[in-house]
């Protein structure tokens, strides 16, 4: 089957391309020739026409919560691939904090099956200890055969600094970074950023400097052991000088940050609506700017949407004993664009890399390419698109957000990838 | 005149309108206290819910007490034998309990925030009676009562709260109202238990007991709540009692004839000694008598605003 995408215009950083006004034709989901088309060339083809749009490498989400298996009433992998497509991304990677945890390849090899013939690309991030209990660490090997990308603790931060080690040092045998959630967990065990805000809600005190500490002892590790560390949603001020500072002294070190960072600050708690809470807490303007200059000048690497859904009854509840995280794969892309893009913070070529091509490099996952007999891997961009966000249009079978009823400007029209395109709420083969 | 909100869920906010109202109102529900026959009409046919998801005794009864002597009924329920422990959630209890046609809920929990919760899924008038650390407002309401009465004013007045500040209630509402009657409020506690930004709310942080004495005309003694792991915030009580306790000693001392308040229950030889807490300096017991009044004031302006 043909497909002809019109009237593009094409993007791709890494590659040098940035065409204006072109078609794309497909053949059977892979890429078979950029340029304009006259009629005669197009017979029998399904034409979509994009005027005014963007096509840019296929999104990639390197932190999200499936939930399957474990709570299939909060996300399965296929409602949560279906909210990565409606959201602009082709692919995501999973963190291990399931029930049970992925740390053996019978759970990576299910989810593979799960999400097999999706639209969406389902890589798992491992366990970097056994249960995440951090008490010895996983079987690496077994996993990176069965195709783990990293290694995380996630929801928690490796517990010790021996496991820690070796950890990196045995990881470092497959060339996979270690994916830290960097909380001290002596101090962190209040509901939100500590500052007047807490003072003022008498919500239990985070203290900012329980993330510092942990991003010192890995960066620190990270160079001894020569492992690679990764810096799962960044918050605050003092990680991202840490992190640029390393950068400086070549350690192999990368961060990520979530749309939620950049885009609110602990004053949205001040409702006491649980959605607002997270881990890490939504920090004070100070570490907004901070994270906003991070992904500025490098230090950040990219943007991961920490996509984390709750159930209603689990939200619906006191602020202090609600669980932390929010929908993310939905609203990460608007975010971006309303917050960084049209306040002329990062410019689309930034974007791409920080949504698309360094993800996948952390991740050592190739790149999607625009040439012909490529697979198609795309997200269609409308860059101006004025829109309001509405949670009950979710395709996550979770409504957890804070951003409700939100005004943005800037969406994914359209994704498109393993032989598929999602566009309008619908699924079409290609 | 009545209060600019159905609900009383801290003081933050409260204008100085509405809390010269309550304290006026309270004085004449005080002096209803002092009759032979201390019950009036004024809420009869309006039922009141006491719900305490956490232990407490004097801020239960006082508030029974003044339900009971404005003729409304009221209803207590406490966390324990109900069906918090068959796992209901909060959300399915305060629901269950509304339909039983309530007017009212006086709440008292663990999380800060509950109350505001609850205005959001139910009707009737919120009174936070103590939610976590957050606020506990009618026991401001009855110490800035107190102190009226005793010194003839709030303004201008130089209040010192001493304590655990970072983890109590009481403290928050006395600043906030305190702030807003005009006084000029003081905190003093081991700098672990003084939250970090409270500067930013126009609070002096003293470090120094003696000093908070020779400053200040009123000092609101908080209880260490050794229960709430208070202890992890300093190293012994001893060195608490004697660095941060009040003592006669300490009093004659400084030369100073000092107001002293306390929220009770007193941890008798920690914060305060047992000759400071049945001493010339302290209204221990008259806070107590005025909290039944401010209690009543505050259901009787929220329960006729309608």
């Amino acid at each position: 089957m043909k497909s002809l995408i019109k009237n593009v215009n094409l993007i791709h950083p890494e590659e040098k391309i940035n065409l204006q006004k072109t078609d794309i034709l497909l053949k059977d989901g892979l890429i078979e020739k950029i340029g304009k088309f006259n009629s005669e060339d197009i017979s029998n083809t399904q034409e979509f026409d994009f005027s005014g749009c963007l096509v840019v490498p296929g999104f990639f989400d390197m932190h999200v919560h499936f939930r399957e298996p474990g709570r299939e009433d909060e996300e399965t992998i296929l409602s949560g691939c279906d909210s990565a497509a409606n959201g602009g991304f082709t692919g995501v990677a999973c963190m291990p904090n399931t029930e049970p945890a992925i740390d053996t390849a019978e759970v990576i090899n299910f989810i593979k099956k799960q999400s097999k013939n999706h639209l969406v690309d389902v890589h798992s991030i491992a366990a970097a200890t056994l249960g995440r209990k951090g008490e010895s660490i996983s079987p690496m090997a077994e996993l990176t055969e069965a195709g783990a990308v990293a290694f995380s603790d996630d929801g928690v931060a490796v517990k010790t600094s021996s496991v820690l080690k070796r950890a990196f040092e045995y990881a470092n045998m497959y060339s996979l970074p270690i994916i830290e959630h960097c909380e001290d967990e002596s101090l962190a065990k209040g509901a939100m950023n500590e500052g007047l805000n807490s003072t003022f809600l008498g919500l239990p005190p985070l203290p900012s400097v329980s993330e510092d500490i942990i991003v010192v002892r890995d960066i620190l590790m990270a160079e001894y052991t020569g492992g690679r560390i990764h810096i799962a949603h960044i918050s605050t001020k003092n990680a991202v000088g840490l992190v640029r500072e390393a950068k400086k002294r070549g350690i192999n070190v990368t961060a990520e940050v979530t749309p939620h960072h950049f885009t609110l600050t602990d004053d949205a708690v001040k409702t006491y609506d649980t959605n607002t809470k997270m881990s890490p807490p939504l920090r004070s303007q100070e570490d907004l700017d901070a994270v906003i200059e991070g992904l500025m000048d490098g230090t950040i690497d990219c943007i991961a949407s920490d996509h984390a859904p709750h159930s209603i009854e689990e939200k619906d509840s006191e602020f202090q004993f609600a669980p932390n995280g929010i929908v993310g794969l939905e609203t990460a892309v608007g975010l971006s664009l309303s917050e960084l893009y049209h306040k002329k913070k990062l410019n689309v070529e930034e974007l791409i890399l920080k949504l698309s091509i360094n993800p996948r490099k952390i991740l050592n996952l190739p790149v999607p390419k625009f040439s012909v007999g490529e697979l198609a891997n795309f997200t269609i961009l409308d860059l101006n698109k004025v829109w309001t966000v509405d949670i009950s249009k979710f395709k996550s079978k979770s409504k957890n957000s804070p951003f409700d009823r939100r005004l943005l400007t800037g969406t994914s029209i359209a994704t498109v990838n393993n032989k598929k395109m999602f566009y309008n709420e619908h699924w079409y083969s290609l | 005149m009545p209060l600019s909100s159905k609900h009383l869920l801290g003081l933050n906010g409260v204008s100085k309108d509405d809390i010269q109202l309550i304290l006026d109102t309270a004085h004449t529900f005080r002096e209803i206290l002092d009759r032979p026959i201390k019950k009036v009409p004024t809420l009869q046919g309006k039922t009141i819910v006491n719900l305490f998801y956490e232990s407490s005794t004097r801020t239960r009864i006082s508030f029974e007490l003044a339900e009971k002597r404005l003729s409304a009924d009221a209803i207590n329920f406490s966390i324990s034998g109900s069906s918090v422990s068959k796992g209901e959630t909060f959300k399915d209890t305060v629901k269950n309990i509304e339909a039983m046609k309530i007017d009212m809920v006086v709440v008292r929990h663990s999380a800060a925030g509950a109350p505001a919760y609850l205005t959001k899924i139910c009707d009737a008038n919120i009174i936070n009676a103590g939610d976590g650390i957050h606020e506990h407002p009618t026991q401001a309401l009855l110490d800035m009562y107190s102190i009226r009465q005793r010194i003839g004013k709030i303004e201008g007045l130089k209040v010192c709260i001493l304590g655990d500040i970072a983890h109590s209630r009481v403290a928050l509402s006395n600043i906030f109202g305190l702030q807003t009657m005009g006084a000029k409020v003081s905190v003093c506690g081991p700098s672990t238990m003084i939250p970090k930004n409270i500067k930013d709310l126009g609070v002096e942080v003293i470090h120094n007991v003696d000093e908070a004495i020779q400053e200040n005309q009123v000092l609101n003694v908080l209880r260490i709540q050794i229960e709430r792991n208070a202890g992890e915030y300093f190293p012994s009580i001893r060195e608490y009692a004697k660095y941060f306790g009040i003592t006669n000693e300490r009093l004659e001392k400084n030369g100073k004839d000092i107001l002293i308040l306390h929220p009770g229950p007193i941890n008798r030889g920690v914060e305060l000694s047992s000759e400071v807490a049945d001493g010339s300096n302290q209204i221990i017991l008259y806070q107590v008598t005025n909290g039944v009044a401010i209690r009543m004031a505050v259901l009787y302006l929220l329960g006729t605003i309608n």
